[in-house]
């Protein structure tokens, strides 16, 4: 071995006790300190938000406003009714879009990672599914309300629950197919592989083995793009508009219907004060609604681990 | 310089390869092979890393269609069909030609549904948890899988998940087991319960076998195939090809090529 033939000289090395006062100990400190404010000031936002949401709406929440129809304003009324219909309202709108985006969006999301062969079409999907979880969910509604709403085409049906559901559809498609596409790929190939060699077609390898591997992930995609889709205002504007009635036959998803977030919407800035209570209330409802989908979320993971 | 095959006296022949060259986007990783494997015997493929060995094994099985850009020039025959042919289904001949990878890689389901997943998927109507001790008992696992057959196959040590995968595709009763270096990710003493595994399962089936182990390949097999790979004029990189087919006793004691004898004796590879 040859000694290094460098003339250089380092700095003599230091004793082994820290020191505070050492530069790269200034920076290290300083860099903590700062980034610890920035992170506070980052999450401040969402505190506020909670508080305000949970301090406003948390005691409106009783038992006539989970069950009563809302009062449409008009005149200052002690009590503005309850939002009964809005959240069955978001529960079926938002129910009617997972059974149009999810079993489209899996579909896809298979197609892409296990069938596909990379190919220009391939290529062509996950970019639009790109560009589509980037469009404005406002454009969703215009879209919907001008395809289907306007031209009556789902058996005559104007503003309903059905267009609303089909807007948010759009909504969930890209979050739902690249999670899937992304999940299925995560797969080790060795499970197809091993699947292959013991003589599994295609599809029985599909469903048995890498979707049932895939399941964590495409779970989650799934909840996480309900939670999105719920809490959705603008495309509803459009297309499910709103309602102070019950849905009281299956029929009624043929008829506006009231949501959470559109009652909001229209609440929020009345000038009455029994609609604004109500507003809140809405409000704590739909934060909650989220936040315990992302719970579930984390729960779907966790299972996922074993 | 041609690829120098002994063609075997074995009367019964179940895998043929004429002329086989394998592409991966059109440079050939094995060119011009001719190869009979015989039928109940055990054939070990051996070469220095890079010549193919694996490449070869999976396309006996058409494994290689998973690959994208691989592409098979010339015929492979199973029981004299061509397993290429259009009207072929490659799920069929992995029915009949099973295998065993590198990698231990059980399903993420329980012991029991490892075995029993494969066997449902082909059709088997007999007794399920019969099968199940059976095939586990052939891979030599029974005893450290019986009293949790329950549990998911990861829960099994790396060489235990080897034999779990062996017992998988016994239990599948395929004609033909595929092993690509089985014993890589194992200690000695798994390694030797797989090969006697291998030595009672050569009764009843063919077996071909990649290892890197000359011992191995000597205890194990009856044939040897040695591949090796060399610079070719014309192509890009180095390229496969079978140097030298034969009973395993010649090729370990009489082999005719040169290369043979310097593999064998550690000179290269
Ligand atoms: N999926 C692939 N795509 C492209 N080239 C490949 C692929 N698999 C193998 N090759 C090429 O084919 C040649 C033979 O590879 P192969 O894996 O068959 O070698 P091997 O003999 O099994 O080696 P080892 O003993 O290291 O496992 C190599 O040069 C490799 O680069
Ligand atoms: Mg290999």
């Amino acid at each position: 071995m040859e000694r290094m033939s460098n003339s250089g000289t380092y700095k003599k090395k230091g004793d082994l006790y820290y020191n505070s006062l050492l530069s790269r100990n200034l920076y290290n400190n300083s860099l903590t300190f700062i980034s610890g404010i920035l992170a506070i000031i980052a999450i401040l936002p969402l505190i506020l938000v909670l508080t305000y949401v949970v301090i406003n709406g948390a005691s409106e929440i009783n038992l006539a406003v989970l069950t009563q129809l809302p009062e449409p304003p008009g005149e200052d009324l002690p009590s503005a009714g309850g939002i009964g219909n809005a959240i069955i309202g978001t529960i079926v709108v938002s129910g009617i879009a997972s059974l149009i985006a999810i079993p489209i969006g899996v579909g896809g999301g298979i197609y892409l990672a296990e069938y596909s062969r990379g190919g220009t079409f391939s290529k062509f999907i996950r970019f639009g599914a790109n560009v589509l979880s980037g469009v404005p969910s406002i454009i969703a509604g215009v879209c919907i309300y001008s395809v289907i709403v306007s031209t009556r085409i789902i058996l005559g049906s104007n503003f309903s629950a059905l267009a609303g559901g089909i807007s948010l559809s759009i909504l969930m498609l890209p979050t739902i197919i690249k999670t899937t596409d992304e999940g299925l790929k995560l797969v080790s190939d060795d499970l197809r592989k091993a699947a292959l060699g013991v003589g599994a077609s295609k599809f029985v390898t599909v469903s048995q083995i890498t979707i049932p591997a895939a399941f964590t992930p495409i779970g989650t995609g799934i909840v996480l793009a309900l939670a999105r889709a719920a809490g959705e205002t603008a495309p509803l504007i459009f297309t499910a508009l709103f309602s102070f009635y019950w849905l009281d036959s299956p029929e009624g998803i043929l008829q506006p219907i009231a949501t959470l977030s559109v009652l909001i919407y229209n609440f929020a800035i009345e000038p009455y004060k029994a609609q604004n209570e109500l507003a809140w209330a809405a409000s704590f409802l739909l934060v909650a609604f989220v936040l315990s989908i992302n719970l579930l979320t984390r729960w779907i993971g966790k299972r996922g681990k074993h | 310089m041609d690829s120098k095959a002994t063609h075997n006296t074995s009367p019964q022949i179940c895998i043929g390869m004429e002329n086989v060259t394998i592409e991966y986007n059109g440079s050939p990783a094995v060119r011009n092979i001719y190869c009979d494997i015989p039928s109940e015997k055990v054939t070990a493929l051996i070469g220095p890393s890079g010549c193919g060995k694996s490449t070869v094994l999976r396309s006996f099985n058409r494994m290689n269609d998973l690959i994208e850009g691989c592409t098979l020039k010339g015929k492979v025959l199973f029981e004299g069909k061509d397993i290429y042919a259009k009207n072929v289904d490659p799920v069929e001949v992995r029915r009949r030609i099973g295998m065993v990878f590198q990698q231990p890689n059980p399903f993420p389901k329980s012991i029991y549904e490892n075995i029993a997943f494969g066997a449902r998927i082909n059709g088997y109507t007999g007794d399920m948890d019969n099968l199940v001790e059976q095939s586990l008992k052939q891979a030599a696992v029974w005893e450290e899988c019986k009293d949790k057959l329950n549990e998911s196959g990861y829960s099994l040590s790396g060489g235990q998940q080897q034999r779990l995968c062996i017992a998988r595709t016994i239990a599948t009763q395929p004609e033909v087991i595929l092993m690509d270096e089985p014993c890589s990710a194992l200690d000695p003493i798994s390694t030797l319960k797989i090969e006697e595994t291998i030595h009672e399962l050569k009764s009843r089936f063919t077996i071909v076998i990649v290892t890197h182990n000359m011992q191995q390949a000597l205890r194990v097999s009856d044939m040897t195939a040695f591949y090796n790979a060399e610079e070719t004029i014309g192509m890009s990189g180095k390229v496969g090809y079978l140097v030298e087919f034969s009973e395993t006793q010649k090729i370990f004691n009489s082999p005719k090529e040169k290369a043979t004898q310097d593999y064998i004796q550690g000179k290269f590879g």
